[in-house]
Formats: structure tokens, sequence, C-alpha cells
């Protein structure tokens, strides 16, 4: 690798400075405004040259920064590269598990210390791609392990969110009680419909699906007397505190703060909404991390390389198939349940086509088949937008330039590399 | 009793006819080939077997119990094994993960056992066991498909023009293999070959197949010494 040439870096530069100067002067140097007597030319040449001269700067410090980079990393061959890319991968799997844990704990201290005073919009946002994580997390089994393109996934959230309000309100069961439920549900769902539509393959099997999540919010909306149709479902239960229920006050016994011996505050009842999300989540992901290992994981795997290799193996597509999308139906339903009891509300409004499309976007730009990349996605694409929320119409906007910068540089997603299931040396537990 | 036996099969591929009656029959402990030009039907005769597509007439029956009509991944949980045209390794998966795929539905007890004759068959398996299967040069996915194929411990394996598309070097390994899996381990091999002087030399007896139907049958030295199988599959000389 050659040296910097540091003249050749100043002149080109300097180019850019001239460029840029170039196109400052009439831009930025001349202002026309309305003065009293007509038109007036305002000439600001200071700023033309303050911005000249940044660009200038800027170049140099820039192109030093990436031949520095090019330098000190030397063409790598694809091992040393997909070992690198692992032990980053897990390294940032475990810097977001650590911060995802203490979040709660650090705004509220940054809070106290004056740095903000938004603790529970950041728990709100922090909820939010969280469930998208786990929703995320759940489709990647049908998408990413078992490589059938799910269109509508979001049939199984609105099935989970609406299962759950139903039978909370009519039978006024508890929410430990309901959630799994729920599940249940959703897994029935996703078994009913992949029965019949699971021979179809590749584009078949997408529409087929993506009609199926519209078919289940169109019901929703007109089944007036079940499911409130377009008015929804209002005064879900709020999830309570194994028992304590997150009120000031309570005519049937002890409450969350009274029990504990807090003041009360509304953000007791987020913070456990937010590590009820998290620890769902978890439990998502330790799931498929375990099931990858399993037969059945291993067949959904084998099952999206080539299926006709599988039926000659004795493996029967149908049922393995049909396992995936109840499993993934299933971890669907249970953040649909979720999202029920943190809003209160639902109605079909929340179920559009749209939130589908969201989570096949967090599954296929964080990598197929990779659960931290997932995570990335989710964060990037469900806490950037919500972050630049200020920008308002703009934020789709930045929505789609990030897909297609991922598509473009990482087209195959952000963490593409597969983690293999069985090691030849040790790892006894992988045997089954 | 013979362990399989085929006869009067006729397979359709929608309107076309691609077999017109087929007979043929495999003793225990024996290796049977079937060769014939492209698009005689060898491998629709093979995968009508595996019940994929399925014969209209005519029946198979293996050991004693009528498979016909049964799905495929029925038949293949009876003791038959495959492997397939094209070799369909999963190319995304290692070596290991790949035979254990194969390892689906036999006793996990065994799988140790089974993976060591798989490795002593073909060492270079074992060498290449974490790599990904796309990975492998073509030679080694035939290892690699076989290798799965046996993981099931079969009765009777389907062999599938194991040597297309591979080294001349690789090809003579495969087969010399072939022969062990039936001498040592005692597998009925059933062999799909376009290389007529192989398969002829390492079988026991041979069909012929000719626009989807049996036109000759015979033992595999009487066969590779006809003229006109000699002028019609061999020419220009062995390999």
């Amino acid at each position: 690798m050659a040296p910097i040439d540091y003249p050749q870096q100043a002149k080109e530069s300097l180019l850019a400075g001239i460029v840029a100067l170039a196109l400052t002067v009439p831009m930025m140097g001349l202002r026309t405004t309305s003065g009293q007597d007509g038109m007036v030319i305002d000439i600001r040449m200071g700023d033309a040259a303050l911005t000249t001269l940044g660009v200038a700067v800027g170049h140099f410090v820039i192109s030093l920064i990436r031949q520095a980079l090019q330098q000190r990393s030397p063409k790598e061959t694809k091992t040393e590269k997909s070992a690198r890319l692992k032990s980053v991968a897990i390294w940032i799997g475990w810097a977001s598990f650590a911060f995802a844990l203490t979040l709660p704990v650090t705004l509220n201290l940054t809070e106290n210390l004056g740095l903000h005073d938004k603790t529970r919009y950041y728990l709100d946002i922090g909820i939010l791609v969280l469930t998208y994580v786990m929703l995320g997390w759940g489709l990647n089994i049908v998408v990413g392990l078992a490589g059938l393109l799910d269109l509508g996934y979001v049939a199984f959230y609105a099935v989970g969110a609406y299962s759950y309000a139903l039978i909370a309100a009519h039978f006024g069961w508890s929410y430990w009680v309901c959630l799994p439920l729920a599940g249940l549900f959703a897994a029935f769902f996703g078994v009913i419909l992949g029965f019949p539509v699971l021979r179809l393959r590749g584009d078949y099997l997408a529409i087929v699906t993506l009609g199926f999540g519209e078919i289940v919010r169109v019901v929703l909306l007109n089944w007036y007397q079940f499911t409130g149709g377009p008015d929804g479902l209002s005064r879900i239960p709020r999830p309570d505190f194994f028992g304590l229920p997150f009120k000031r006050s309570s005519s049937e016994g002890e409450t969350f703060h009274q029990f504990f011996g807090l003041d009360y505050s509304s953000i007791h009842r987020i913070i456990f909404l937010y590590y009820l999300i998290f620890i769902l989540a978890l439990i998502t992901n330790a799931f498929t991390l375990r099931i990858r290992k399993l037969p059945v994981g291993r067949a959904w795997e084998a099952l999206r390389e080539d299926e006709i290799a599988c039926r000659s193996l004795g493996l029967n597509p149908t049922n393995t198939k049909l396992t995936a999308f109840a499993i993934g139906a299933m971890f669907g339903g249970f953040a649909g349940a979720f999202f029920a009891t943190r809003q209160g509300f639902i109605s079909p409004e929340s179920f559009t086509f749209i939130e589908s499309a969201v989570i096949l976007a967090i599954v296929v730009l964080g990598g197929m088949g990779s659960q931290i990349g997932v995570v990335i996605a989710a964060a990037v694409l469900i806490g950037g937008t919500e972050m630049f929320r200020g920008l308002e119409e703009f934020r789709m906007l930045a929505f789609g330039m990030a897909m297609v910068a991922i598509m473009v540089w990482k087209p195959r997603g952000l963490l593409a590399n597969r983690e293999p299931t069985v090691k030849l040396h040790g790892d006894k537990e992988a045997k089954p | 009793m013979s362990m399989l036996t085929v006869s009067g099969v006729e397979t359709f591929y929608g309107a076309i006819q691609a077999l017109h009656g087929v007979d043929i029959h495999v003793e225990e402990g024996e290796i049977v080939t079937l060769i014939g030009a492209n698009g005689a039907g060898k491998s629709t005769l093979l995968m009508t077997i595996c019940g994929s597509p399925q014969a209209r007439t005519g029946s198979i029956v293996f050991e004693s119990e009528d498979i016909t009509a049964l799905p495929t991944h029925q038949i293949m949980r009876k003791g038959i094994s495959q492997s397939p045209e094209g070799r369909r390794i999963f190319p995304r998966m290692t070596v290991l993960e790949n035979l254990k795929m194969g390892a689906a539905f036999s006793e996990p007890a065994n799988f140790d056992t089974d993976l060591e004759q798989v490795y002593t068959l073909f060492p270079r398996l074992k060498e290449r066991a974490e790599q990904r299967g796309g990975t492998l040069s073509g030679g080694e996915q035939q290892m690699l498909a076989i290798g799965r194929a046996l993981m099931s411990r079969p009765r009777l394996l389907l062999l599938d023009e194991p040597s297309l598309g591979i080294a001349p070097m690789l090809v003579r390994q495969i087969f010399t293999a072939i022969k062990q899996i039936n001498v040592q381990q005692g597998v009925t091999i059933l062999l799909v070959e376009q290389n007529a002087y192989h398969a002829l030399r390492l079988a026991h007896r041979g069909y012929v197949l000719v626009n989807g139907t049996i036109q000759m049958t015979g033992a595999g030295k009487d066969l590779l010494a006809r003229p006109e199988i000699r002028a019609a599959y061999l020419e220009g000389g062995a390999t």
C-alpha cells in the first residue's frame, strides 16, 4: 500500500473548493431581498467563503480518513472476513442486549441529571422497536428459515390482538391466561391458512398470503357484532404485575406501587410493558436458536434449499411447512396480544398491508435467517422513522431511501452469513 | 420373491407417455443397472419407483408391499433411499448438516456409526465436514449425495446418474464406492447410468431402456459383449 500522497490530496481538495466557490458565489453570495423600493441584491460573500472553506477542508479530512481505513485493512480472505463479521455480529448482539436491558434505568438516570425530559417518549419508541423485533423474529421463522414468502403476516398479528381483546373482555381472564390463548389461536389460523395453500410455491404463495392478510382485515372490518367493525375494540384490560394492578388505588386490594412501597407514577406501567415485550422477544429468539438445532428446524432450512431432495429423504414437505407457518403465526399472535394490551384499543386500521410489508422489510434487510440482522433493521426502520417524525411526510422518503441503500450495498441483507447448526468437534448439545 | 418388482408400469407427464409398460425386478444383494439414451425414460422409471410422478397403470412392489400409490415421503421411509439426479445436496448447509438431514428418520443412536461408515467410504467428506455443500466440487457433491442417502440405512439404494458431469478420475472412485456399498454393507443397488461401460461392468444385471420400453436384458458382462450395445452406447470406445 502506497503512503498517503498529501500534496495530491491537497490539490484535489482545492479543486473541490473551487467547484464549491463557483456554486456558492451565485447561490449563497448573492441574495435578493425585498427592500423598500423593490428588490435589493444583498451581497454576502462571507457566507460563500465559509462554505467553500468548509467543503475544501471537509474533502481533505474525509479522503484522509478513507485512505487510512484502506491501509489499515488490506485485502482479507473470505474466511477471515466471515470470521470477523461473525465476531462483530456477536458483539453487536450482546451490546444491543445490554442496551435494551438497561434502557429504562439509563433513561431515568439521565432524566434526573437533567439531560432530557422525555423518558416516556423514548420508552414508547423502545417498546415499538421491540414489538417489531419480535414480529421480525417470528416472521424470520417462516421466511428466513423455511423460505416461505409470507406477505400476510399481519393477519396473525391481528388474530392475536383480537383474540386477546375478545377473550379478556368476555371472560375477564388474566393477561397471563389470555396471552398463550391468543398465541394458540394465531397458530390455529396459521394451520387453517397453511393447509390449502402450502402446496403453492414462491410467487403464488406470496399472493395467496397477501390475500389472506386482506381477508382477515376485511372480516374484522365488517363483522360488526363481534369485532366492533371500524370502531374497533376499546377498554382492553391492561396487564397487571402478577395480580398487582398499575393504578393509583384499587378497590380490590393492593396496587403495584403500594405493594412495593413506591410513590405512584404512570411510568411504572410503561417500564413493565417494556420489559414484558423484551422478555417475549427474547423467548422468540431463544426458541428460534434452539429449534434450528433440532431436526424440525434443520428440516425447515433444508426445505428452503431443495424441496425435491427433502422429499427423497422421507420428509413430508406439507407437514414441515405447516409447523413453520403455525409457529411463526404463534409468535405473531403473542406480539398481537401484547399490542392490544399496550394500546388498550385496537381497530382494523392497525393491521393493514403496510404492516406486513414493514415486517417483511425488516427480515429481508436484516439478512434472511439472521437474528441480529433483524434487530438492527428494526432499530433503523422503526426507531429511525420514529426519530424523524419531525420531518413529517419526508419520513417515508427516508424509509425508502434506507431500503434502497441497503439493497444496493448489501443485496443479501445486513448480516447474510448463516451459522452452521452442528459442529464437528465438541458441541455435544447440538446432537439430538 | 424379488426385493423390488415393477410390472407393467406406464407413466405419463400430462398427456405425454414416458413409460410404456415397463417390467423389471431387482433381487436382494444385486447391483442392477438401467442404461439407455437421453430421454429413454431411465430417470422417469426411477422417479416412478419413488412415487413422483406416480404410475398410472401397473404396480410397484417392494419387499412384498405395494408402494405404487404411496406418496414419496412414505416410500422413502420404507428402506428405499435415493441419490437424485443432479445430486441436489443442500448448498447452504454444511456437509455434516447434509448428512444429518439424511438421518432425519433413522435411530439417533446409530448416527455416529453410520457417519463413520460414510466417512470411511468417502474420506474426502470427513475433511470437508464443516464446509458448505455448495462449495464442494461436483464429484464431492456426488459423494455427499450418496453418503446422505446411506445415512438412513437403506436396503435398496437408487442412484440416478452418479457419473454425470464429474471428472473421470472421480467417476472411477465413485463406482468403486458403489461396489463397496454393495459388497461390504450388503445394500441392493439400482443404478441409472449413461456411462454404459462402467455401469455394465459393475452390475450383475442390466436393462436397456429404449423409448419407454425395456428392449434388452441380461447379465452385465453379456450385455457389454453384444455388438448392438457396443454400437449404440459404447461408440468411441470405453473410458
